[in-house]
């Protein structure tokens, strides 16, 4: 840093500060649990299914971050895209409806999968291809505007195509339980959020870490004109980076739209918004950091809105992700994890 | 792909000119004002064949035509008198004219003026109620202004500033609190009403101050995040707001009612001079009891109020902090360099542009009579930073121009384009339909406006009518690297 900052109390205060509000939030999370420890776990449960979906969409936030320095945010509504299309996907292709055979239900879901995520890979790429990458040279909040721009665009497409009101999804997915103990219940429905989620998150790191492909982009990340010069085709790494964004997106819309059994327009604004927060929230462009942090904002939401003592409830979910944000962002810029923007995805 | 869109677009233009016989030096070694007068002659001529073809011809037209000419093509600029420009007076001072003039023109409640021209496609000229929109987010567009455009710092929460100064209006200047009874000059108001009633002007200055507060509240913590950071931070501001409005009916379970949920502060008590000064000035008591006209009202009071944001607009631009600003935005390690307190500079930046949102917003809330949190979502931010980007940033009379072009698309112009497209090119009865479906137009509104967005960014990134000084930042680049990072 070129100048020397004067140190004030603040920087004594702050610290003492932060620690106090999570000595609050640990003592209120240990009451709850005192009180009801079967229910607590059970919404344990509910907080670990919105974790894994918001890690699919934070995960999309913190690559294209981590090699762009650009918050992508039209991500959202890609996600909302991803949503759309596996809602049609499911039930105008497949035909899936509540009581066909598990075989059926099984291929139905595996084939909107892909075609979910291809589609929204396709289509997020596409977008940096129009609006970002003729801005690369340009000031750094250009491509934050044209974000915000495409983000509308695709909230309209959306109206444009599935009407202004809720698209419903049937609930297809079985009720029945995994296991029940203690008055402890998981439900085949939460477990099926996990089941897709994980293989998807196994697949991209190792794609990021194993593949030469990976090697790329974490050389893109690194140095952009190095990696140039190393003979790395940087355009295409972005692209590419964008291609599995997108298709990390196509993969939350359609677990979104199987758990939630609606969507709408506006609905990947506000769920981009809560996974860029858990995105920084874990250390922006750092992927475990990402899967970290949405399990934090997703157990955070459940305990808000299912627990009994003391909780603001869901009237105020989205304040409180937004005090985390900039709480976070105050004390502890780097997140959790730490920040790993330029040494690597 | 754009430099190549560009360029096939100079060519064509070029050389539809050379076979007119009029090829590029030679048009290049026309003075000035020719040049300028031959453009403007083109445009005002093309937008006169397109009120004449698009069927909508009035005489008038041909009036407004003169006026356009009269005000574009001659430089007043070089005018002095006893040494002082007052030439650059003249253009804003006749635009300013119009402006006041114009109520009484206008179309009236939804009745079109049958004397005034109309616009091809886009219909008849704008209705009063529109104008006081126009007038209020012009204001609104010009606090922006400020952070975005002067200090260079992505706001994208700056409805939670509208939103701070409508609830202060209705906090201070409706039956809100029943429980308290406070009359501080409230004047036109129906006496015995409950709760806190104060004069409207005073609740303007009051709302801009608490929304200059609330600035500072959230700048200090915030403004040492690097750009993007901060625009998410404004943004999550912007979300936390209207959802304390929204569950503010029973605050913290306390059961106090701040801001009365989402059943929204209603009636907020309209602007007024009271009764004394109505009885011996002439000036209306109440802004209601006007009747049909009261909009006239409103607007005019608008219009003082855009003066006075223009007026410290310009003046604080070309303030020692005006200037600091600037040297922010262009190169921030630099302006630290030469004794620029960043954060304190930003912070004034920060709260300025909230005071005049706050101004605007109590403003409003007083015009409409109510305070909702359903109208401070996320959209109003966008809204209104586009009229910032497609007008020009950093540049006043761009800034208003956009202001006022898309308030009115929002109000009238995309309802009245749907209208015309429908009955084209729908179901509206021609032999041309390509839609059997009517098309809902101002359902489309924000991806419109989103379209300009990305178009004007990578177009024109510096607006329609930018500040050379902007311009030639976007075309030669600045160093965009922030002092304090956040990661760092």
């Amino acid at each position: 840093m070129p100048i020397r900052l004067r140190r004030s109390y603040l920087t004594y205060v702050m610290p003492a500060l932060a620690s106090l509000l999570v000595l609050l939030l640990v003592v209120w999370l240990a009451v709850n649990f005192w009180k009801g420890p079967a229910y607590f776990v059970t919404i344990a449960f509910i907080g670990l299914t919105n974790g894994a979906l918001y890690a699919l969409v934070a995960l999309g936030y913190t690559l294209v971050y981590g090699i762009l320095e650009l918050i992508n945010f039209a991500h959202g509504d890609v996600f909302m895209l991803g949503g759309m299309f596996s809602a049609t996907m499911l039930l105008s292709v497949f035909n899936l409806h509540a009581g066909v055979s598990t075989g059926q239900l099984v291929g139905g879901i595996v084939g909107s999968l892909i075609v979910a995520m291809v589609a929204c890979g396709l289509l997020n790429a596409g977008i940096e291809r129009v609006a970002y990458r003729p801005l690369r040279g340009a000031p750094r909040l250009a491509p934050l505007i044209t974000a915000i721009g495409m983000s509308f665009i695709l909230e309209d497409i959306a109206i444009g195509w599935k009407g202004p009101g809720y698209t419903a999804v049937p609930n297809i997915l079985p009720k029945g339980r995994v296991f029940s103990v203690a008055g402890i219940t998981y439900t085949w429905e939460k477990f099926i959020v996990v089941l897709i989620t994980l293989p998807v998150l196994l697949l991209l790191l190792w794609l990021v870490q194993k593949t030469r492909q990976g090697k790329a982009m974490r050389a893109t990340a690194q140095d952009r004109d190095a990696a140039a010069m190393m003979g790395i085709n940087v355009n295409r790494t972005i692209s590419f980076t964008f291609l599995i964004a997108g298709g990390l997106a196509g993969a939350g819309g359609i677990v979104y739209a199987l758990y939630f059994g609606q969507i709408r327009y506006d609905t990947g604004f506000s769920l981009g918004l809560i996974a860029f927060t858990a995105a920084v929230l874990g250390g922006i462009g750092n992927l475990p950091g990402a899967v970290l942090g949405a399990l934090v904002i997703g157990f955070i939401q459940a305990f808000n809105e299912g627990l009994t003592w003391h909780t603001p409830g869901s009237d105020w979910t989205q304040s409180i992700v937004f005090s985390i944000l900039i709480l976070i962002l105050v004390f502890r810029p780097q997140g959790l994890l730490g920040e790993r923007t330029p040494e690597g995805a | 792909m754009r430099r190549r869109i560009g360029t096939a677009i100079a060519q064509a233009w070029w050389a539809f000119l050379g076979l007119l016989g009029l090829d590029r030096p030679r048009w290049q070694r026309l003075p000035r004002r020719t040049r300028r007068a031959v453009k403007a002659l083109v445009w005002v001529t093309i937008g006169l064949l397109l009120v004449w073809g698009g069927g909508v011809w009035q005489w008038s037209a041909l009036a407004i035509a003169a006026v356009v000419l009269v005000l574009v093509v001659p430089s007043y600029d070089r005018i002095t008198i006893r040494g002082r420009r007052i030439g650059r007076f003249i253009v804003p001072g006749f635009v300013l004219a119009l402006a006041i003039a114009y109520p009484y023109y206008a179309s009236l409640n939804g009745s079109v003026n049958p004397g005034m021209p109309q616009l091809p496609i886009f219909g008849p000229l704008p209705q009063m109620s529109t104008m006081v929109g126009m007038a209020v987010f012009t204001m609104m567009a010009l606090g922006l202004n400020f952070v975005v455009g002067y200090a260079g710092l992505l706001d994208l929460g700056y409805v939670a500033f509208y939103a701070m100064g409508s609830y202060t209006a209705g906090w201070f200047a409706s039956s809100q609190f029943g429980h308290q009874n406070l009359y501080l000059g409230a004047i036109g108001v129906t006496p015995g009403l409950t709760g806190f009633h104060f004069s409207i002007w005073l609740v303007l200055i009051m709302a801009g101050i608490a929304t200059a507060v609330i600035g500072v509240i959230i700048g200090l913590p915030t403004l040492r995040l690097r750009g993007d950071y901060l625009a998410i931070v404004t943004l999550g501001f912007g979300e936390i707001m209207p959802q304390i409005a929204r569950n503010g009916d029973n605050l913290f379970g306390t059961g106090f009612n701040l801001t009365n949920g989402t059943g929204g502060i209603t009636p907020i008590d309209p602007p007024g001079f009271g009764n004394w000064i109505g009885h011996h000035l002439h000036l209306p008591a109440n802004y209601l009891t006007l009747g049909t006209n009261s909009d006239r009202a409103f607007f005019w009071t608008a219009l003082v109020l855009v003066l006075l944001t223009i007026f410290t607009s310009a003046r604080l631009r070309d303030s020692r902090l005006g200037r600091a600003w600037i040297a922010i935005r262009e190169d921030e390690v630099a302006a630290a360099a030469m004794g620029i307190p960043l954060m304190r500079t930003k912070t004034w930046a920060y709260a300025t542009g909230a005071f005049f949102g706050g101004v605007a917003g109590a403003y409003y809330a007083s015009y409409t009579g109510a305070a909702f949190p359903d109208s401070f979502f996320f959209n109003i931010s966008v809204f209104i930073l586009c009229m910032v980007i497609l007008g020009g940033m950093g540049n006043i009379w761009g800034v208003i121009f956009g202001a006022c072009f898309l308030e009115y698309l929002d109000k009238e112009g995309l309802a009245n384009i749907g209208a015309w497209l429908n009955t084209h090119f729908g179901p509206g009865g021609s032999n041309f339909q390509i839609w059997h479906k009517p098309l809902d137009v101002p359902l489309y509104e924000f991806g419109i406006f989103g379209l300009i967005l990305v178009i004007v960014m990578l177009f024109r990134p510096e607006g329609l009518i930018p500040s050379s000084r902007r311009a030639a930042e976007f075309h030669e680049g600045v160093h965009d690297q922030p002092l304090y990072d956040a990661a760092a």
